[in-house]
């Protein structure tokens, strides 16, 4: 794709204390891919989601969204620009009800356009809808995530993200999950950011993928080659798929 | 709290030569006491529950944030019954109010911002003590600047009206009814508007908060204000029950507020209103029917017990939640 591409992260490092979490990751992202950030356990995906986010900023390298060097803005503000996450552990409001966690994503706006993204949610989740009224805290696993996801999205983000949305869940789940992120992004163009445990699925589904090890990334691509990798097979693929 | 004592000391009928009906009378007139007093606990107690519930720190500072809110009402009192000579007053009332909770909240806001904010993250035990710090800071200067005696109001609101032998007083019901409205607009405000849902989510996660938009400092600073307000309308409420100020008044009202907050559940709202409307009850019963020399041991008596069987208050909710 030609042009800038809609997040470029450029030589990213972040630590936790003294502890270097990132050391020096390189990721771009174009309008309209779907892309994957694949590792084990402790490579720090989910800590690349949340530098993207300011929240730990990257103590050095550059995370540029649509042009503007976002690194050193605060964590809310960079929300303002249209970054929406679905980050690690879904992070429901638990004494919220599923209505008012929507309610927060689409705070941006002031609720402008709610009832139109509200009833788009609710054909993407039924569940959603009827468990409206129902504390965000009695959700259960797969309901949750879909909940984290509807937030995200009630935002109109211009790049999602979305980490591990497959964590935790029955395989249809995943499978309807996943699907749900297709649909976005062929109908609505929505670029997507995901890290995913689940490297099969992932790579299926995107584009591009990066993989990621001990805090760098190792190899890049589009999901077919990866998929047809021998090493990333060897580490990511027949490992996990007894 | 002698005045306090006074008055109920005042109001005490003969109770051994009562009749049956007499001491009913009596028991409801100790009920509206009770009330009225409880009302300004209740005031006070949701600043110490909303601070809590969003950044998990007592501020300390809060009941000398009450007293000052009766000294601006005091201040204001002084200059427009002297400019003004026949100034209504309700008007006056409320602008007691009104500048009570500017500089109130302006107080609130500037702690939070200086003092409180850079220690966020800190371990627990920093900011609690720079609050204590903040309290003792705000009773000095009051001390300092305004002079270390009583200072006393004539009475602003005098109409009493009588049932039987029951004396309800037109500022115990202004009281209760000022109460009222303002719970019923906080309620709205924390439970239906953008701002309170903004405040419950930082309370709830502070980080997803963020993720979402939220300016996280400024939802605290705009909590520190909504609790500021609140105390300084019961400070002014305080002045025209009592017409008198004094630079102590932050501490015992300030602990029973505190103590309200807890009995309730702190961090709960509702519950810090039943809290405050609970010990304003017990203290007022208790020194009708006991001694008023003991009513602040039995209230704190009471707040044991109950933490004894529920540690968590009465509305409290426990920390651990499944998430």
């Amino acid at each position: 794709m030609a042009g800038e591409p809609l997040l470029k992260i450029q030589g990213v490092e972040t630590y936790y204390g003294n502890i270097r979490a990132l050391s020096g990751v390189d990721v771009e992202v174009n309008k309209g891919e779907i892309v994957s950030l694949i590792g084990a356990n402790g490579a720090g995906k989910s800590t690349l989601m949340m530098t993207i986010c300011g929240s730990p900023q990257a103590r050095s390298g550059q995370v540029i969204f649509d042009g503007e060097d976002i690194t050193k803005l605060p964590t809310h503000i960079i929300a303002r620009r249209r970054i929406a996450q679905s980050p690690e552990g879904r992070r429901i409001f638990p004494r919220m009800t599923v209505f008012e966690n929507l309610q927060m994503g689409a705070n941006l706006d002031n609720l402008k356009y709610f009832k139109e993204d509200v009833e788009k949610i609710f054909v993407m989740f039924p569940r959603l809808k009827e468990r409206q009224s129902q504390r965000g805290g009695t959700l259960s696993g797969g309901e949750q995530q879909m909940l984290s996801i509807g937030r995200a999205l009630m935002s109109r983000p211009k790049l999602l993200l979305l980490d591990e949305p497959s964590l935790g869940l029955a395989p249809l789940i995943v499978k309807g999950i996943f699907e749900a992120i297709k649909m976005l992004n062929k109908e609505e163009g929505l670029t997507v950011f995901l890290v995913e445990q689940n490297a099969f699925a992932a790579l299926k589904l995107s584009d591009r993928a990066y993989v990621m090890v001990n805090g760098k990334v190792t190899m890049s691509g589009s999901g077919k080659e990866l998929l047809s990798n021998p090493e990333v097979r060897a580490a990511y693929l027949e490992g996990g798929r007894h | 709290m002698r005045k306090m004592g006074r008055t109920i000391q005042e109001m005490r009928p003969h109770r051994r030569t009562a009749s049956r009906g007499k001491q009913m009378d009596y028991f409801v007139q100790q009920l509206i006491n009770g009330l009225t007093l409880g009302s300004i606990y209740g005031l006070i107690a949701i600043g110490y529950t909303m601070v809590y519930g969003i950044i998990g720190m007592i501020n300390f500072a809060h009941g000398d944030i009450f007293m000052l809110g009766g000294f601006a009402a005091l201040i204001v009192f002084l200059v427009l019954t002297s400019l003004f000579a026949g100034i209504p007053v309700a008007l006056l009332l409320l602008v007691m109010i009104l500048v009570g909770m500017l500089v109130t909240g302006l107080w609130n806001w500037t702690i939070e911002r200086i003092a409180y904010r850079p220690l966020r993250g800190s371990f627990r035990l920093a900011p609690l003590i720079t609050a204590i710090g903040m309290s003792i800071t705000l009773s000095n200067f009051i001390q300092v600047t305004q002079g270390p005696r009583n200072k006393p109001i004539p009475q602003l609101v005098t109409d009493v009206y009588h049932f039987g032998d029951i004396t309800i007083a037109l500022k115990q019901i202004v009281i209760v009814v000022l109460t009222a409205v303002l719970l019923a607009a906080f309620w709205y405000i924390v439970n239906k508007t953008p701002l309170g849902r903004a405040q419950r989510a930082t309370e709830q996660d502070r980080k997803m908060a963020a993720l979402l938009g939220v300016d996280v400092d400024r939802t605290i600073s705009v909590t520190f204000i909504m609790g500021a307000a609140l105390a300084a309308v019961a400070g002014a409420m305080y002045l025209m029950y009592y017409g008198v100020s004094s630079f102590t008044d932050g501490f015992t009202p300030g602990v029973k507020a505190f103590t309200a907050a807890v009995l309730g559940g702190i961090g709960s709202l509702p519950g810090a209103v039943i809290g405050g409307l609970l010990i304003g009850l017990i203290e007022s019963l208790w020194s009708a029917y006991f001694s008023i020399e003991y009513k602040d041991v039995a209230t704190f008596a009471i707040l044991a017990i109950v933490l004894i069987f529920k540690p968590t208050g009465l509305l409290g909710r426990p920390e651990v939640e499944k998430v």
